[in-house]
């Protein structure tokens, strides 16, 4: 191989760069009379690898910039994008808003953050660790990952390949408060599918690695090993019989579970009456050794931010106290909708955790005692209105605590606000991974569908 | 058709001032000993949305994108680099990233290059204006004026409205110069219901290839807010669904996302080139029964998963894949297709000039049968009836799938009885089609609403089958 010319950590432009287009969309928006405005420019650089069979298979080079405006006529809203950053796409991209505008309605939640609720300081969260990887070298750590899966157990004949990649994006949003923020931000990632296979059926699984700093990566060959022993111990899967019993679902899945119920506490759900947890605040909807509370400022996590996507600043806070839920999840739209305040989630939440129990996955295993371990759920199959949750699932079944067989071709299913009080116990193998974290939760008395 | 060809180089290539000769300096830079293939997929887009919420119109969008994606492939290493803007500087310095994954070497020339713009399944008119910004605002309040007109338990009705024009050029390194101008248009009526302190929902909608005008037709729009209500009235009324295995009757339609699901993604050429598909090394075999001939037809006017030629410039196909229960053909790009030494199938495609082409679906259904409809319900016993679903999802080397219904009803002694509540089915590909025990005569499309996710990748598809009715599929309800 010879050594590409461009790399990873190239050439982002400089945040004031950004900050003056954002201004730019700004003083346009009222030069073309909006009555107030806001804008957003991100810009990302990017290089991913994927190996397969020990030979590159791809090796992209990713560069993406978009600009984005809201302007505001009283209560009237347009929005555009653009990713043309020129000075003539400013003006017609401000002038597609402002167009769009004339046609929407007087909404009365419509508009920018309260000014008061903005950051005023934006405190360094340690997100931004470019990676001076070069493709070569990608290629290598790639190459290690998936030798690795390969050469760990006979029974892994095949591979849908190893990647490895390196991405920084920059972002600055304003608004004409005089709201002026930026952040940059990096993530590096690795990950390995292996296929295993014995003569009876072909079983694949998968395993990745992600984090702000590339010091914070497994190694490549702990990933490939993971991978490879993840598949093969899932070779004789076979269906079960139908009936009710209690599922332990890993940490990677019991994050699905912890989505559902962000999605019922969203302000957009809650203020379209779409939610199975209308008018719960003050409820109690989980049991009582449940805590969920947001962290948004932790330094170099995935989910942190010190402003969300309409500037106003994150803060500490528990979500759901002892079992009782304390607030929803809401930006200024949804906010006003219910009279309420933001709490500084447009965009979503920032490292909202699950506080871990005490027991390790053996221990979870022990205290389930007969049961199905959920490795991987497949589908759409959850209703947000009603709570009615009916997914395809693979996993273990379990009896006196230790793994029988691997399991697939079989459903879950309940209904969410039941199988939220019905959670026994969280465990200790907290998955930080991600937005959202949380360790493995046991759930008693799901109905798994099978023969 | 040629004038596709002249309305995007107009759009992608002249304002640059990008001739012929400079495309020839980018595969100059690109090609030499070692690539065997390189593309350039040139593509401008332009994308609307209006969303209605609450009686009021609470958010109009617009947004443009354009392009220009490089790719270079040696054997079967592919090299990609893009940028979001078209100009010469940035296409030299993609080429020189993508063509990174072979050993340097000399150069090559294109020869001569050969226009061409494929079939004619729609118009090259942009959709978005195809009706005045006033006119699809009040397009909207009349469809939301509809939902709430039919019954009083409507509580909340959302309609989204929106519109794509996409402008696409592919260059590629033996001087084929092909384009497609591709409109896109959609719109989305979900209601819920409220009764005695019960809240359900409904959710309906379509869409193609086509203007605005498409809705407005016959009063297309109306007819899908009256069938979000029917749907949401009919779930303030379904029982648990049932759990275990048992006999499915799937409706004709939109059910079709079972072959999607089912065998589909694992016909893909990508897949089983690799072998890492369940139907790998199996051409030829018998892996349905012999009622079940399935194809993949991106030929069909107007149908949203149609293209007058794919994202590599090749013309539009329909495929057979399997024939009368024998697999017969795999979906191919032109890539998997040269390592398989196979023929592309017009299977080519990208989400954007930022993504790589693999092999895709595009209008995916089962023909028709002998079987009368209402003759395949009364021959079960117990079983489900299944009308309508959300989505589904695959893993193709164990060949288990999922769809989940969100109209079904109870079969019971040969009648439809009750409404249950939505369910996922669950099934092993290779498997169920063989399970496939009576066709209906019915053979519908679905309505124009089908987004199929691949790789981080999402293209709009469409699916269809007659009344089909499955020997054994396991339903996961709640009642035991």
């Amino acid at each position: 191989m010879t050594t590409p010319t461009v790399t990873a950590s190239a050439a982002l432009p400089a945040k004031d760069e950004l900050a003056q287009i954002v201004q730019q969309v700004l003083d346009e928006a009222k030069r073309q009379g909006a009555s107030s405005a806001e804008a957003s420019v991100s810009v990302g650089t990017g290089l991913s690898v994927n190996v397969r069979r020990g030979e590159v298979e791809t090796l992209e080079h990713e560069r993406d910039r978009s600009l984005a405006v809201a302007v505001y006529f009283g209560q009237r809203q347009g929005t555009a994008a653009s990713a043309d950053f020129s000075a003539q796409s400013v003006r017609d991209t401000v002038t597609a808003a402002c167009s769009i505008a004339r046609y929407t309605s007087e909404d009365p939640a419509q508009g920018l953050a309260d000014p008061a609720l903005l950051a005023q300081e934006i405190p360094d969260l340690d997100l931004d660790h470019p990676w001076d990887l070069e493709p070569d070298r990608a290629i290598e750590l790639a190459v290690a990952c998936e030798a690795a899966g390969l050469e760990a157990d006979e029974r892994i004949r095949n591979s849908e390949g190893a990647g490895v990649s390196t991405g920084r994006s920059m972002r600055v949003y304003g608004n004409s408060h005089g709201f002026l923020g930026g952040v940059a931000g990096t993530r590096h990632g690795m990950n390995c599918v292996v296929v295993a296979d014995q003569g009876d059926g072909m079983q694949r699984d998968f395993w990745y690695t992600v984090g702000r700093h590339a010091d914070e990566l497994e190694a490549p060959e702990a990933v490939g090993r993971q991978a490879a022993q993840r598949a093969v111990r899932r070779l004789g899967s076979r269906q079960i019989g139908t009936g009710r019993m209690p599922v332990l679902y890993v940490p990677e899945m019991a994050r699905g579970l912890i989505g559902h119920f962000l999605g019922a506490v969203r302000g957009a759900s809650l203020y379209r009456q779409a939610s199975f947890l209308l008018d719960s605040l003050g409820e109690r909807v989980f049991p009582e050794h449940v805590t969920l509370s947001e962290h948004p400022r932790l330094p170099r996590a995935l989910g942190s931010a010190a402003f969300d996507n309409e500037g106003v600043a994150t803060r500490e806070r528990v979500l759901v106290d002892r079992g009782v839920l304390q607030g929803y999840v809401l930006d200024s739209y949804s906010a006003r909708k219910l009279g309420m305040t933001t709490t500084g989630n447009a965009g979503g939440v920032h490292n909202l955790t699950v506080t871990p129990g005490s027991l390790d996955f053996q221990g979870l295993l022990r205290e389930m005692g007969d049961g199905l371990v959920v490795t991987e759920l497949m589908g759409q199959g959850v209703n947000g209105v009603t709570g009615d949750y009916s997914r395809g699932a693979a996993g273990f079944l379990v009896a006196g605590g230790e793994i029988v067989h691997p399991v697939e071709e079989i459903t879950v299913a309940g209904n969410l606000r039941e199988m939220f009080r019905n959670i026994r116990a969280v465990g200790a193998d907290l998955d930080t991974r991600g937005s959202v974290r949380t360790g493995s939760l046991l759930v008693d008395d799901v109905m798994v569908a099978g023969q | 058709m040629e004038s596709t060809v002249a309305i995007a180089t107009e759009r992608l290539l002249e304002p640059a001032g990008l001739g012929e000769n400079a495309l020839e300096d980018v595969f100059a830079r690109l090609m030499g000993p070692g690539i065997d293939a390189a593309d350039l997929y040139f593509q401008a887009s332009r994308h609307e949305t209006w969303v209605l919420e609450d009686g009021l119109i609470k958010q109009g969008g617009h947004a443009i994108d354009q392009g220009v994606g490089v790719r270079a492939v040696s054997g079967d290493k592919t090299g990609f680099a893009y940028s979001d803007e078209i100009v010469m500087p940035a296409l030299m310095e993609a080429s020189g990233a993508a063509r990174a994954i072979a050993r340097t070497g000399g150069a090559g020339r294109i020869q001569a290059w050969r226009r061409g713009g494929g079939l004619d399944l729609y118009g090259p008119e942009d959709p978005l204006k195809s009706l005045s910004d006033a006119d699809k605002v009040d397009l909207l309040r009349r469809v939301d004026a509809e939902a709430r007109a039919q019954d009083p338990r409507v509580d909340q009705v959302m309609v989204s409205l929106s519109g794509e024009h996409d402008v696409v050029l592919v260059a590629d390194h033996e001087g084929r110069l092909t384009a497609d101008v591709r409109p896109l248009v959609r719109l989305n009526v979900s209601v819920l219901a409220e009764h005695n302190g019960r809240r359900e929902s409904g959710l309906a909608g379509g869409g193609g290839r086509h203007g605005y005008a498409f809705f407005t037709d016959g009063d297309r729009a109306l007819g899908y807010a009256r069938e979000a209500v029917r749907q949401a009235l009919l779930n303030l009324e379904a029982v648990e669904a049932p759990a275990g295995t048992m006999p499915v009757v799937l409706g004709p339609g939109w059910p079709g996302v079972l072959l999607h699901e089912a065998v589909g993604h694992g016909l893909e050429g990508d897949f089983n080139r690799k072998g890492t598909s369940a139907f790998a090394g199996r051409l030829g075999e018998q892996v349905a029964s012999e009622l079940c001939t399935v194809v993949d037809d991106g030929t069909l006017p107007g149908r949203r998963g149609s293209l007058n030629v794919d994202d590599e410039g090749a013309t539009s196909e329909s495929t057979v894949l399997i024939d009368r229960g024998r697999l017969v053909g795999y979906m191919q790009d032109r890539m998997n297709a040269r390592l398989m030494g196979m023929q592309p199938t017009g299977n080519g495609r990208r989400e954007s000039y930022a993504h790589l082409p693999m092999p895709r679906m595009t209008n995916t259904y089962m023909l028709a049968g002998p079987h009368d409809p209402e003759e395949i319900i009364r021959s079960v016993d117990r079983g489900i009836y299944a009308v309508n679903f959300g989505g589904g999802q695959v893993d193709i080397t164990s060949g288990r799938f999922v769809f989940s219904a969100n109209e079904a009803y109870l079969i019971e002694n040969g009648r439809v009885t009750r409404p249950v509540k939505g369910a996922t089915l669950i099934g092993n590909g290779p498997e169920v089609l063989k399970q496939v025990s009576m066709v209906g005569t019915d053979l519908e499309l679905d309505t124009g609403i089908g987004v199929c996710g691949k790789e981080g990748q999402s293209v709009p598809v469409g699916v269809g089958q007659p009344t089909l009715k499955v020997d054994a599929l396991t339903v996961g309800g709640t009642e035991a």
